[in-house]
């Protein structure tokens, strides 16, 4: 893996995300204008912004859930917005986590995370399930692996969303609103998660509206609004000291 | 009533026997047929996604029975026309594939509606994952849209039942062809359509039935 990305890369340095002048237009609405961002191996970016300010789109843009309209994206040193890149090929590498988690409703939670390494051919039925195991361990969660979605509860949901994603053995994992649509009680067991994974070292880009997890593990948090980056930098420059005042607009309504 | 049993049992047995065959074989190609089109309908295509209403549209807009007379009149007179001069089709033929695009044509709708009721993030998720659009469906969407399908092609199955009887019209002696030619036999016109009808009735409540408790056992998997 650490050689094809020697290969691979351009002169972008150790980038591991590169995303220039990047515009991501729904028919006539421009949801992207103009974003420039970089996201090194081993940081975790958190977007912050208002609904509507385009972070779940710059995320969704990423994997190419969404394709970009205009500019360009590298991940892990393969140009993403290029039609002729084997996108699946690329996605192998890029975990994503939902707001709704997105299980597959009809499989064992086991299946869920075996199905894509399996399929793929990535690894053998027995290596999936051993990794599987122990990723579930890993959240908590070893004695659910025969439940089925529905009998789980949403924390516990989004902790095998998490797992199915990390039994790809990602590079980089991208978060949408991971704790958004969980019962206030069960935010917490998710966010411990995502910060064991970031104390591993993991590239990180995550969408949220928890100030606090973007304080207390975010190398550089993000603030979008209105399709562009407002201002970015540490967390204790972004939420302690924003400079700009749309920052401290929305920072003193969520706060 | 009792003498019609006596003397045609057999042969109403046998047309019965017909007429539960052309059911089967017709639906099993209506879902190939269904499968492709409903198929086509879902995806973002705009060419297949034309193709696809075209004939959703077109099928479900004639009626079976001119459909019928189409494919057993029209098409061989059409064949012959281009130099084929001994091209005809039978009754079973022509029946078959009629009733296999008129049902394929419902089908379509079953299957394509089944797999818009499957949350889109479903498919999201298996992409992000590496999947192929293909491997999603066939993996994930497909077997949780089945699901849902289910009751309405088992319904189809009943009304596919039902229309077989419009094919006595093109000589395919089936259950209603039959009795045609027992009424014309032994004039017992109100016998004989009683117990043709009671047997439709028998073998849909029955397939109804079944219907019924299958679609219980699906919604409490769920």
């Amino acid at each position: 893996m650490a050689d094809r990305r020697h290969h691979t890369e351009t002169s972008y340095g150790s980038g591991k995300i590169h995303v220039t002048n990047l515009k991501k237009n729904f028919g006539k609405l421009e949801v992207l204008k103009d974003i420039n961002l970089d996201v090194t191996e081993g940081e975790v970016v958190v977007l912050l912004g208002p609904s509507g300010s385009g972070k779940s789109t710059l995320l969704r843009c990423l994997n190419q859930l969404e394709t970009a309209t205009a500019g360009q994206i590298m991940v892990d040193g393969h140009q993403v917005t290029d039609r002729h890149t084997d996108i699946n090929k690329v996605r192998e590498k890029i975990g994503m986590v939902f707001q709704h988690f997105n299980l597959f409703n009809h499989l064992t939670v086991m299946d869920n995370m075996t199905l894509a390494p399996v399929h793929l051919k990535l690894m053998s039925k027995e290596e999936a399930r051993h990794r599987a195991e122990q990723l579930l361990k890993r959240v908590g969660l070893e004695d659910k692996a025969q439940a089925y979605p529905s009998q789980l509860s949403g924390g516990q949901k989004q902790r095998v969303a998490i797992a199915r994603a990390l039994a790809m053995k990602p590079d980089i994992m991208l978060f949408d609103e991971p704790t958004s649509a969980l019962d206030p009680e069960m935010v917490g067991e998710v966010l411990a998660v995502m910060k064991e994974l970031a104390s591993e070292g993991m590239t990180m880009v995550v969408v949220t509206h928890e100030i606090g997890f973007a304080r207390e593990v975010a190398d550089r948090v993000i603030f979008m609004e209105g399709g562009y980056i407002v201002e970015q930098g540490t967390p204790d420059e972004v939420i302690l000291h924003p400079k700009k005042k749309r920052t401290i607009d929305f920072l003193s309504k969520v706060l | 009533m009792i003498s019609i049993v006596q003397v045609y049992g057999s042969m109403l047995l046998t047309a019965l026997g017909r007429t539960l065959l052309m059911t089967v074989l017709s639906l099993v190609f209506a879902m190939v047929i269904g499968m492709v089109f409903g198929l086509m309908n879902v995806g973002h295509n705009r060419i297949l996604n034309c193709i696809g209403t075209v004939y959703v549209d077109a099928v479900r807009g004639v009626p079976l029975i001119v459909l019928a007379y189409f494919i057993y009149f029209g098409v061989p007179a059409g064949v012959q026309g281009l130099g084929f001069a001994g091209f005809r089709l039978s009754g079973f033929q022509a029946g078959f594939i009629a009733l296999s695009m008129n049902c394929g044509a419902y089908m379509a709708e079953i299957i394509r509606a089944g797999i818009e009721s499957v949350d889109r993030g479903q498919m999201e998720a298996g992409r992000s994952l590496g999947l192929s659009y293909g491997a999603c469906m066939a993996l994930i969407v497909v077997p949780q849209a089945v699901r849902t399908m289910i009751p309405s092609i088992i319904n189809q199955f009943i009304i596919t039942l039902k229309d077989t009887s419009i094919l006595s019209v093109i000589g395919f002696p089936e259950l209603t062809n039959v009795g045609k030619t027992i009424m014309g036999n032994t004039f017992k016109n109100l016998q004989t359509w009683a117990i043709i009808g009671i047997m439709y009735m028998i073998v849909i409540t029955t397939l109804s039935k079944i219907a019924k408790r299958i679609e219980r056992r699906v919604n409490r998997g769920r």
